[in-house]
């Protein structure tokens, strides 16, 4: 009977490297709760600046601020949202980044490492897409697609991720995905599926992986 | 009845032989230092097991510059992907038998 239960400690032994060893799994929950909140307040942001126009109606898609009432580019919304996307981006990067590598001291997990590695390259490729994909589309003036892409293609880069790191990340792929096509659909409303994608979808994530692996 | 444990490979009997190979199983090349890290064992150790591996040609050896340091890959051979996974159902046998 001894022999019986070596056997089975080697199999989930070896279970566990093969795992280990392929899948980046200290990503940190805290970092989807982080990220969320500075998607947040990014849109928050947003609403401000559309706000503070004395022209601005709640009933106006808002990617038509774009253009001046003379039609010509708004360049000064260009400069806005995109330095107001890319302040959201760098934060919960960083915040993420700061974070995965806490917990993963903390169980004794080195951090970079091959595992590391393949994840950062699996993500980064739909999301370079995505992103060139985007000044594409902006490059055509379709500026109210951009929202909905940006959707799409961050739910394709975390499907694409999930056979690098814990399989939850599928979940919120899906879920992404989903929201972009509809958004894609009501383009008006763009805004506020950003808001629910980035944002709430993010906290929420954050809060069941922290709950399940990190409490 | 079949006597499931001759099926089992005498080369892993070794728990740090075990761990070497289920990580070659699911990584193409994996350096020194990343193994050692993961099984947790001196260099002395891993350098042994893996270097009886290498002589049954069931791991393979990669050796490469990084730079000025030198750097020493493993990878799994195809008779190792088959010994392994033989051994493994030879295991997963035993363990249906006993229930």
């Amino acid at each position: 009977m001894d022999k019986h239960n070596e056997h089975l400690e080697n199999l989930s032994e070896i279970r566990s490297l093969m795992e280990r060893s392929s899948r980046f799994i200290s990503l940190s929950g805290l970092s989807g709760v982080v990220a969320g909140i500075f998607a947040i307040m990014g849109s928050m942001a947003a609403y401000w600046y559309l706000g503070k126009d004395s022209a601005y109606d709640v009933a106006r898609p808002y990617y038509e601020y774009a253009e001046t009432r003379s039609g010509l580019p708004n360049i000064d919304f260009y400069i806005f949202f995109f330095t107001d996307a890319i302040l959201v981006l760098t934060a919960s990067l960083l915040a993420g980044s700061i974070l995965t590598i806490r917990a993963s001291r903390k169980k004794g997990h080195a951090t970079w490492g091959p595992t590391a590695k393949r994840l950062l390259i699996n993500i980064l490729i739909p999301l370079v897409t995505g992103g060139l994909f985007c000044l594409v589309l902006l490059y055509h003036g379709l500026i109210g697609m951009v929202a909905p892409a940006t959707l799409v293609f961050y739910g394709l880069a975390l499907i694409n991720a999930s056979k690098y790191t814990l399989d939850d990340i599928r979940y919120l792929g899906i879920c992404e995905i989903a929201l972009g096509l509809i958004s894609s659909v009501y383009i008006g409303y763009g805004l506020i599926f950003w808001t629910i994608g980035f944002g709430l979808l993010h906290i929420i994530y954050g809060l069941v992986m922290y709950n399940k692996y990190e409490k | 009845m079949k006597n499931y444990i001759e099926d089992l490979n005498k080369a892993f009997e070794s728990r740090i032989r075990l761990g070497i190979m289920s990580i070659l199983m699911v990584n193409s090349w994996v350096d020194f230092g990343t193994m050692k890290e993961m099984l947790d064992i001196t260099d002395g150790n891993l350098a042994s097991h893996i270097t009886a591996l290498e002589k049954m040609q069931y791991v393979e050896v990669k050796k490469q510059f990084v730079g000025k340091k030198p750097n020493t890959s493993y990878g799994i051979t195809k008779q190792g992907k088959k010994a392994f996974g033989e051994h493994l159902d030879a295991l997963e046998n035993l363990l249906k038998k006993r229930g």
